[in-house]
């Protein structure tokens, strides 16, 4: 095993299972399915797919915030598929979770200062620094400046992009080697989210984080990331570099996605977009075959709507699952 | 040349608080031709959304000052009281499309009966037309006419705001405004959410007002751009010369902190926050963040006409303008 890698994914899938009265099983939402990935240390990557694509269910299965349906995840060489809670303790320390909306994030009722200060009183953490100087030095790690005024402070006293910057403290303030940061600016306004994407991707550089950017947003993820992997309906259907995946995207999704993104254009008014027909499809039913199929421009009849797809090296380092490149 | 659908000259707007009145429509001043789109962008907060609700007259209770003009082809809106504007203006001639929208209709009632509404509550016609007329207008925005006899909670994200667009639509209004009409859609929907609205707006001839802060879905739609700063239009152009070149020094750093896909540029976000609506700095409300600030930006900076319909409030640009 490769002494970069911080975190591997093996055929990891998650499935919700659905009720029918009180002992009858309906069926499962396959929210994650077969999903595989290498994180190696201080790399971000973006994990980009629309509502419902089972992003945030990969994330947080991956913090072992639901437990895996099958599969496997090792952190830093240790298997913590199947810890219990109690085990876990030690990889709670290691990874970090930025939220979507800081405000649900954080509690109303504490000041910021016990916010952050409760991760040091859950892990019975008592170092040589007192609790008060490493809740300042993190609030100082995110520049919420000057520390004294903000500690004392209630969450809704703040701005959204501070609330996300104590968000971001919390996070890191146990020194943690992965964040997974979901949709982290996606309530912000357009400027601040720029601010708070830099910051990110400082501390990313100054900690040697391992990052997984989770966002619907491709635009941004040129920015941010080494790697790009793009989900659909439960499954991870193109992995490649950034410039790679965005100069030369193979999947006929990520073209789509990639299509609809506008740039600032006066142009862009005369034209309309090319958007397949139909929704994503539902994860209790998915498609016989590639997921894709039914919106596909490409299919191939007999295979796409059949088989499903394999995970192709079309080129080097860029993975596809597309009959189109077999 | 086309004929002034809108014009609006020195409206304000203020809410009165325990602290003092808020400006958050502060001396605006614009106009929009038939069949043509002005894109509103800026920072929350900065007063889009309470512009939109001024033309519209839907004044929250703690209202403060009220004043200016709104002319609709020519007619003064403010000289109407509250009645006729009701009758004559709202969602007959201007309708909305507001912000969250998905959850703007009613649950309980079936989307065509939804859709139908606003004929029978402004426009005095019977339920039966109504509900002709609004399986018309569902078609046309893309929604299968049988789709009328459903509840919301049968239709997806993306047909549920096509309902909304058709329920503005319905009255055949001179002017939609679209407050963030796409903001909690799927990159997907709302692509075709755009692909809707630029049909629309080719097909009827129709002129939106398009509330956004995101910059780069403005240029979606948008003819002409009007950029708001805490209160303020503080630039105001034709959408080809704009997205090349802004000119107001707050414009420009809203551009610079666009991601975008297709070009290598150095992302840039603007140190500090927006002001307050309460207590604006005197002078010109950027100058605090501003990196081009002067002794002169301590007073408030007069609108100079740049010529061809441009126009910037700075002092950057004073005596460049054409009169």
């Amino acid at each position: 095993m490769n002494a970069d890698v911080l975190l591997s994914v093996i055929g990891l899938q998650k499935w919700f299972e659905l009720r029918k009265g009180i002992f009858g099983r309906a069926g499962y939402v396959k929210a994650v399915d077969e999903v595989g990935f290498e994180l190696k240390r201080g790399e971000a990557v973006s994990l980009v797919g629309e509502s419902g694509s089972g992003k945030t269910t990969l994330g947080k299965t991956i913090l072992r915030l639901y437990k895996p349906t099958s599969g496997k995840i090792l952190f830093d060489g240790k298997d913590i598929t199947n810890l219990d809670p109690k085990d876990l303790m030690w990889y709670r320390r290691e990874t970090g979770l930025v939220q979507q909306d800081p405000f649900g994030a954080l509690p109303p009722f504490m000041t910021i200062q016990r916010i952050i200060e409760e991760l040091l009183i859950i892990h019975k953490i008592k170092g040589s620094l007192g609790s008060v100087e490493r809740v300042h030095k993190a609030l100082e790690e995110v520049r919420l400046t000057p520390v004294e005024d903000v500690v004392n402070k209630y969450p809704h006293m703040l701005s959204g992009g501070q609330q996300q910057r104590v968000v971001i403290a919390r996070a890191i303030l146990l020194n943690p080697k992965l964040i997974i940061a979901d949709e982290p600016v996606s309530m912000l306004d357009a400027s601040v989210r720029i601010e708070i994407l830099t910051l990110l991707k400082e501390l990313q550089e100054k900690h040697d984080l391992s990052v997984i950017y989770i966002t619907h947003d491709l635009s941004t993820t040129r920015y941010f990331s080494e790697w790009i992997y793009i989900m659909y309906a439960g499954k991870i259907v193109e992995k490649a570099k950034t410039r790679e995946l965005l100069r030369n995207s193979l999947h006929p999704y990520t073209k789509v996605l990639l299509n609809t993104i506008p740039d600032p254009d006066s142009e862009n008014r005369f034209r309309l977009r090319d958007i397949p027909p139909g929704e994503p499809p539902s994860l209790v039913n998915p498609p016989k075959g590639c997921r894709f199929h039914p919106r596909c421009v490409y299919i191939k009849e007999g295979l796409c709507n059949e088989e499903e797809p394999p995970e192709i090296e079309a080129e080097k380092d860029h993975f596809v699952r597309c009959w189109l490149y077999a | 040349m086309r004929s002034v659908l809108l014009e609006v000259k020195d409206l304000y707007m203020y809410f009165s608080t325990r602290k003092g009145p808020v400006k958050a429509v502060d001396e605006i001043s614009f106009k929009i031709n038939r069949g043509e789109t002005l894109a509103l962008i800026g920072e929350s907060g900065c007063g889009k959304s309470s512009l939109a609700k001024a033309i519209t007259r839907l004044l929250p209770r703690n209202i403060d000052a009220y004043k200016g003009h709104v002319y609709l082809k020519g007619e003064d809106l403010m000289e109407l009281d509250e009645n006729e504007f009701g009758k004559l203006v709202r969602w007959v001639k201007i309708s909305m499309v507001t912000q969250a929208a998905l959850n703007s209709l009613n649950p309980v009632i079936k989307v065509g009966q939804q859709v139908a509404e606003p004929l029978t509550i402004h426009n005095g016609v019977d339920k039966e037309s109504a509900l002709k007329k609004a399986k018309e207008v569902l078609s046309l925005v893309g929604i299968p006419e049988t789709f009328a006899e459903r509840y919301p909670f049968e239709l997806s994200g993306g047909m549920r705001q096509r309902a909304i667009i058709a329920m503005a639509l319905v009255t055949n209004p001179d002017l939609i405004i679209l407050d963030e009409p796409t903001s909690s859609l799927d990159v997907l929907t709302q692509a075709n959410i755009m692909n809707l609205l630029k049909k629309i707006k080719k097909e009827l001839d129709l002129s939106f007002i398009l509330i956004t802060h995101d910059i780069a879905l403005s240029s979606e739609l948008a003819d002409k751009v009007a950029v708001m700063y805490a209160g303020q239009i503080v630039e105001l152009g034709d959408a080809e010369t704009f997205y090349k070149s802004p000119l107001h020094p707050y414009s420009t750093k809203l551009m610079a902190s666009v991601p975008t896909l297709r070009t290598d540029k150095k992302l840039e976000f603007i140190p500090g926050f927006p002001p307050t609506l309460i207590d604006p700095p005197r002078g010109c409300r950027f100058a605090p963040r501003c990196s081009h600030r002067f002794e002169k930006c301590s007073e408030d900076p007069l609108v100079v006409n740049l010529g061809n319909d441009r126009y910037v409030k700075c002092w950057l640009y004073e005596g460049k303008g054409v009169e």
